[in-house]
């Protein structure tokens, strides 16, 4: 044939060596931001009278900054080189991805400015005021016509399950943003909700719990169905209930949100609906959990040897804990006890460092080397240590926020039996959690001392290599016909 | 269509699609397709020698 002489084409490596690198960088900021939150509760001299120093203002942006500059960083690193790999084509447009970069860390270094300023729109992990939310809007579709131009000109007939999920993710998270963001601007750094009463809590809580469905469950599974078959070098454990797995999570994740609002005015049909749809999620999620684990049926033994895998299997042993703990307490009568104690804040980073950054970490350490052409990370050595470093700190922290938040909830509805009097005042309560927070202190620097060490790591990493050139030798489109001779 | 009898014949549609995909999924005629997209991701030259000493692994435990 005519047409046999091999094109290249080169995969846009660049954009994501960004995203990986901010992504490391981000983590640090973000997790010592909440070490330091964590300090503050113990002693609340650490605001040093300083109003962008307290507590309320750098809560929402230690929110934002492990949320959106580390997760959300990671997740569009991965989800373009995933795409470009398993579509075995470059990127729909590489200056349309360099913009997504940019704009994107530019709403977060926005975010870092007018957070401590108290700048806010209040509602929870959607904090940040109108102007960053149209640019938010538009960093988005930009990387929506990146990612889906992506897959439109793939050069395989399938499409992988990683990107479904991905696709998913960018896809609601998009839908989610611009709706919870309506609001009417009064100038230029406030604005009101288009939203009140009721309705505007359950618009709030149908974006904050997709955000945790579909940013911090959706994409990361995308994540894990690429980079858990590649560490472990074997196929998905099914292929088959992956496809199951992709469908029932994303029909059902939609309705969890009312569980965020249990007991409140809410109408009560809602809440039931809410608790019911939660605990059915339990299926899909245990299914991807398993799916990802049972991927090393047969090759358990690498995970002895092999750091990175130990990463991301823990991660999804987490995933699997608090994808049971969480559907248990959206049930009304478990979250009368749970609601408002640290045992909330415990869950929700038992998924965060647990799930969320170990996913994260496991799978930078899969593609930082193969990004700056080396072979392995600089030390394996520390890749344990790092390990072991935020396992324990993972740990430290969740327990010790499962028991102050269960004695919270007992303090906080014990009555007298004489005449119903309350036992405790809130602020014996709060005395009480002074060791457990101490503990959660504690945990939070042992996983920043992992992040600090994996930062070292991936420096010398970076500085021993040069950045990958990855081409691929491909035929004129239509011309699948006979193997080509080189 | 009033309100409940749309909700109503939507739960029962998703329902259907729902058990839909879960039997195109374990269809017999799906598997082969879903067994070569599982391994696409192998598809580069770097891991060849690593697949084949995978195959071979999962045939022992059989």
């Amino acid at each position: 044939m005519s047409h046999t002489n091999p094109q290249q084409i080169e995969y846009n490596l660049k954009v994501v060596r960004q995203f990986a690198v901010m992504t490391v960088i981000w983590g640090i900021i973000g997790m010592s931001l909440g070490v330091f939150i964590a300090a503050q509760l113990i002693w609340p001299e650490l605001n040093f009278d300083t109003p962008w120093l307290t507590y309320s203002r750098l809560r929402p942006l230690h929110t934002n900054a492990v949320i959106f500059a580390f997760g959300t960083s990671a997740l569009m690193g991965t989800s373009f080189y995933i795409v470009q790999k398993t579509c075995k084509t470059a990127l729909f447009s590489n200056k349309l991805a360099s913009f997504v970069f940019w704009s994107w860390q530019t709403v977060i270094v926005l975010a870092v400015i007018t957070l401590p300023l108290g700048l806010t729109s209040t509602k929870e992990y959607a904090e940040l005021e109108w102007p960053i939310d149209i640019l938010i809007a538009l960093s988005w579709v930009a990387y929506i016509i990146v990612f889906f131009g992506t897959l439109v000109k793939r050069r395989t007939s399938h499409i992988y399950v990683a990107n479904w999920f991905y696709g998913g993710f960018i896809v609601t998270i998009a839908v989610l943003h611009i709706v919870n963001s309506m609001a009417v601007p009064v100038s230029l750094t406030k604005s009101y909700s288009l939203y009140s009463g009721a309705v505007d809590a359950m618009v709030q809580w149908w974006y904050g719990h997709n955000a945790v469905g579909f940013l911090l469950t959706a994409g990361f599974l995308g994540m894990m169905y690429y980079f858990v078959p590649k560490q472990a070098e074997r196929p998905v454990y099914s292929y088959r209930l992956s496809v199951v797995h992709f469908w029932a999570l994303i029909s059902l994740y939609i309705w969890a949100g009312p569980h965020h609002l249990h007991y409140t005015a809410l109408p009560d049909w809602a809440q039931s609906l809410g608790m019911v749809m939660s605990v059915i999620l339990f299926v899909p999620s245990w299914g991807g959990m398993i799916n990802g684990i049972m991927t090393l049926s047969g090759a358990w033994h690498k995970l002895k040897t092999d750091p990175i895998l130990r990463f991301l299997i823990v991660s999804l042993s987490f995933y699997g804990m608090s994808t049971f703990e969480g559907p248990m307490m959206a049930i009304k009568s478990v979250n009368a006890l749970s609601h408002y104690t640290d045992w909330t804040v415990g869950h929700v980073h038992s998924g965060a460092l647990g799930w969320v950054a170990m996913i994260t970490i496991g799978s930078l350490y899969y593609l930082i080397p193969r990004l700056w052409s080396q072979t392995q990370m600089h030390s394996v050595k520390w890749i344990n240590v790092h390990f072991w470093l935020h396992t324990i700190g993972v740990v430290l922290y969740i327990v010790a926020l499962w028991i102050s938040g269960v004695m919270q909830g007992l303090m906080w509805r014990a009555v007298n039996a004489a005449d119903g009097t309350l036992t405790y005042s809130f602020v014996e309560s709060v005395e009480a959690s002074y060791p457990f927070w101490f503990i959660r202190f504690v945990g939070g620097l042992f996983i920043v001392a992992g992040m600090i060490l994996m930062a070292v790591n991936c420096y010398r990493t970076i500085r021993a290599g040069s950045p990958t050139v990855e081409t691929l030798d491909v035929e004129p489109a239509p011309a699948h016909t006979a193997p080509q001779s080189a | 269509m009033d309100y409940i009898t749309w909700r109503s014949f939507y739960t029962v549609l998703v329902f259907v699609l729902f058990i839909g995909v879960v039997w195109w999924a374990y269809s017999k005629g799906s598997k082969k397709r879903f067994d070569e997209a599982a391994n696409s991701i192998f598809d580069e030259d770097e891991l060849t020698t690593t697949n084949k000493s995978t195959k071979q692994e999962s045939k022992n435990n059989e």
